[in-house]
């Protein structure tokens, strides 16, 4: 800063990372046109997490892949960083169900799988991290076929970040997961995000964990999915899910979502 | 991996229809350009498969050949699922027989013709067991896995009802694991179709398999060669489609299947 | 009496030590173990041999069928034997098994080469499995032997027809192996390789290869299975050497029917050896995570 130069910032807010203008997704098919995503206009802040919730099949998981590029919008656009996405990016890791990994590699072999332009050291140094990082210790030679869901599940979470990527997409990570294993899972993944700051956009149907995780939870609604609302979180971690803040957020979103109250 | 990618349903008919549009033209090219003998033409071959129609030929060896099928797969079938059923259902007994049908399976039905002719002489019956043969492995093991592969708890929830093992066996075993023993009915009657054409071709006198041996044997007729070999093909993937209907329609019924 | 001796004289007095009494206690527990161990092992063996045995009652009641019909045709198992046994002597078995093998391995070799390459990349595009497929679905209820003619014609009598046929019999269903394996690839692993930056080459050697291989080699053994079909019957019609040939010569020649089934025994211990030493690839440990995955 010297002599009255002014700094401009970009045109994008400074600190955002993602931004999505106008987005429209249209499917075709023999003729038949159907609007899976409207209108969609969001903006994420670095280092934020931030979860989409909304009834299935309404057009989420349409989104995050959009967003990561294995989708072309039919209009509007999606900007990383004020750069068009146009496919996908290691900058930008996609962390599926725990079906994502490769079952042919080994624990270690998954996770170095996208390190191939590393020096073999190196490679070794970030896959033991990363392996230490998710707890896998002691499973290194194992094949998926010997692990459990939840040790899959943080097996891909490990080979996503051993990418060190920009942004992770998590599309419904914990579906599969019994909900023991998704609690714990869910302490896991916010103790990583909390040592790796990575901007995170979190796809669930489930809106404890959205109110849990996110600071951020985006409400979709029914195809053809518009954004309802965007609920903020001030509650800082670690949460208690039983104050009577988180309720009131949590209800706040289920009565947008339309669902009842009691059983 | 775009959805907006996936192609449209007539186009299901279009590219078939284009390949084979190349692949004739350039058959025929290459007959013409090469000027040989040893290949019909594709219009020698449309002209010869007339002659054959007109002369009435072609329609009694497809009903020869279907018939010779019919009863030799019929019988594999009457035989082979019971004892497929019984073989999957007690393991002991599986465990007995299998290393027998293990040696038999690899010899080919064609090698049995002449064991076939000393028990039943020369002709029809000969080539019926030979599809019998051909049939019959396949459609045992298709049974053998698919009781092997009925859930246990479909089992529990029959005892659970009250059935007896009998009945077990035919209310709740046999229904779960029809998918899969159609599926195994299905391959063997393609196995069954193969070896009439071959059993044809050695051990009678008519059916498609002879039709291509004496088109040759009598005047060298390539052109009808190739017609009776098309239409082998195309009876046989008629065969095939027509069972694959079969299984559409009970696997949706049983909301089994894909 | 000093202290020792007295101790002995008390322990003999009680009769036996506790110890001895736990040694005893345990070596007959042991005793009891070992037996139930034997008894165990007799069980299983005799459980393993039931097939044997089962094979043995069908030997004795097939020789006890044709001692009772005196056909002089169909041989007893005991002439089979001894069928084997007189091509062993004439060194005609080896050389049989050998030329079978090798029209099996040449025609079954090719069809791998062409058809498996093809297969998997007209499998990766729809729209070129759209085109191809019907056209396979044709050509593959032609049974190789309906090709024979025109086989003939073109490679006349000998080993080229035979491998021709052979390949033939093994293109289509090796093709359509490899285009449905190439289909059934999750998309999750195309996806998560090109989201890892993955080019092309990369993509193909490094997620689809691997995807792939457990399906290939299951229908690679079905299909030399269906080789050894085609060989024996090529050979009982266009060649003149080989296990199918020894079939129809040793009939034609002679009746000697005990030479026929003899080489029949042979045709079936054989394939099935080719199809365990198949099945043994897929135990294969960095194969083995398809075949274990639920």
């Amino acid at each position: 800063m010297s002599s009255g130069e002014v700094i401009i910032s970009p045109p994008h807010m400074v600190g955002t990372k993602l931004q999505v203008e106008n987005l429209n997704v249209i499917f075709t098919r023999d003729g038949k046109s159907t609007a899976v995503l409207q209108d969609i206009n969001l903006e994420v802040s670095e280092g934020e997490f931030v979860c989409l919730v909304g009834p299935s099949g309404c057009g989420k998981s349409t989104l995050l892949n959009t967003l990561g590029g294995f989708l072309s919008p039919t209009s509007g656009t999606v900007s990383i960083d004020g750069e068009v996405v146009r496919g996908p990016d290691p900058r930008r890791i996609f962390v599926f169900q725990e079906r994502g990994v490769f079952p042919w590699l080994t624990v270690e072999g998954n996770i170095g799988f996208g390190l191939f332009k590393l020096a073999h050291s190196e490679r070794q140094v970030r896959i033991a991290h990363y392996v230490k990082m998710v707890g896998l210790g002691g499973f290194e030679d194992a094949y998926p076929s010997e692990l459990s869901g939840g040790m899959k599940q943080r097996l891909e979470v490990a080979r996503a970040l051993a990418v060190n990527p920009d942004m992770l997409y998590l599309d419904e990570p914990f579906g599969a997961l019994d909900s023991i294993t998704r609690h714990t899972m869910r302490g896991e993944l916010l103790r990583i995000w909390e040592t790796e700051r990575k901007t995170i956009v979190f796809v669930t149907h489930d809106i404890d964990e959205a109110v849990q995780l996110a600071d951020r939870v985006v409400v979709m609604s029914a195809r053809p999915a518009v954004i309802q609302q965007i609920v903020k979180i001030d509650i800082p971690h670690p949460r208690d899910i039983s104050s009577p803040r988180y309720l009131e957020l949590r209800d706040g979103i289920l009565q947008q979502i339309g669902l009842a109250h009691k059983i | 991996m775009n959805p907006l990618a996936e192609p449209n349903k007539w186009e299901r008919l279009l590219w078939p229809m284009l390949a084979s549009a190349l692949l004739l033209v350039l058959w025929h090219y290459a007959v013409l350009w090469s000027g040989t003998k040893v290949l019909p033409s594709p219009l020698q071959v449309e002209r010869g498969m007339l002659e054959l129609l007109y002369k009435n030929v072609l329609w009694q060896d497809i009903g020869s050949s279907l018939r010779r099928v019919a009863i030799g797969f019929g019988a594999a079938t009457a035989l082979g699922i019971p004892l497929g059923l019984i073989l999957g259902w007690y393991p002991a007994a599986n465990q007995i027989v299998n290393p027998v049908m293990q040696i038999l399976r690899p010899i080919s039905p064609i090698a049995w013709i002449p064991v076939a002719i000393i028990l039943f002489g020369v002709g029809d019956n000969a080539a019926v067991f030979l599809i019998f043969l051909g049939a019959f492995f396949p459609i045992v093991v298709a049974c053998v896995n698919g009781v092997s592969n009925v859930p246990l708890f479909y089992r529990r929830a029959g005892r659970n009802f009250g059935l007896m093992p009998a009945q077990l066996l035919t209310r709740v075993v046999f229904p779960a694991a029809l998918p899969q023993i159609i599926i195994g009915l299905r391959m063997a009657l393609g196995i069954a179709w193969l070896v009439v054409v071959a059993a044809e071709m050695v051990a009678v006198d008519s059916g498609l398999g002879y039709l291509v041996i004496d088109a040759r044997n009598s005047g060298k007729r390539y052109d009808l060669v190739v017609a009776a070999m098309i239409t082998i093909g195309v009876v046989g993937l008629a065969l095939d489609s027509g069972f694959r209907r079969l299984e559409a329609i009970k696997s949706i019924r049983w909301g089994f299947g894909k | 009496m000093d202290d020792d001796h007295a101790l002995d004289y008390v322990v003999d007095a009680v009769g036996k030590s506790k110890l001895e009494c736990a040694r005893i206690a345990s070596k007959r527990q042991h005793q009891v173990k070992n037996a139930k161990r034997e008894r165990k092992n007799i069980l299983n063996l005799l459980v393993r041999l039931r097939p044997i045995a089962f094979i043995a009652v069908l030997l004795i009641a097939w020789q006890a069928a044709v001692s009772r019909h005196p056909v002089h045709t169909l041989p007893s198992p005991w002439g089979v034997v001894g069928g084997i046994a007189d091509l062993l002597r004439h060194g005609l078995l080896f050389k049989y098994v050998v030329a079978s093998l090798f029209r099996v391995t040449w025609g079954f070799g090719l069809a791998t080469i062409i058809g498996i390459p093809l297969g998997l990349i007209v499998g990766w595009n729809r729209r070129s499995e759209m085109a191809i497929n019907p056209l396979v679905q044709v050509f593959r209820p032609i049974s190789p032997l309906a090709w024979i003619p025109l086989a003939i014609l073109w490679f006349g009598v000998g080993d080229s027809a035979a491998i021709f046929l052979i390949f033939l019999g093994c293109f289509f269903p090796l093709l359509l192996t490899a285009i449905n394996a190439v289909k059934n690839i999750p998309s999750v692993y195309v996806n998560a390789g090109r989201n890892f930056g993955l080019r092309p080459p990369d993509l193909v050697y490094r997620v689809l290869y691997p995807a792939v291989v457990p399906q290939l080699l299951i229908g690679l053994r079905i299909t030399l299975g269906i080789a050894w079909l085609v060989v024996v019957a090529a050979e009982m019609i266009a060649v003149d050497s080989g296990l199918g040939f020894l079939i129809v010569d040793a009939r034609n020649a002679g009746n000697r029917y005990d030479l026929v089934v003899a080489g029949m025994v042979m045709i079936g211990l054989i394939g099935l050896l080719l199809d365990t030493a198949m099945r043994s690839l897929e135990t294969v440990k960095s194969f083995r995570w398809a075949y274990s995955e639920d």
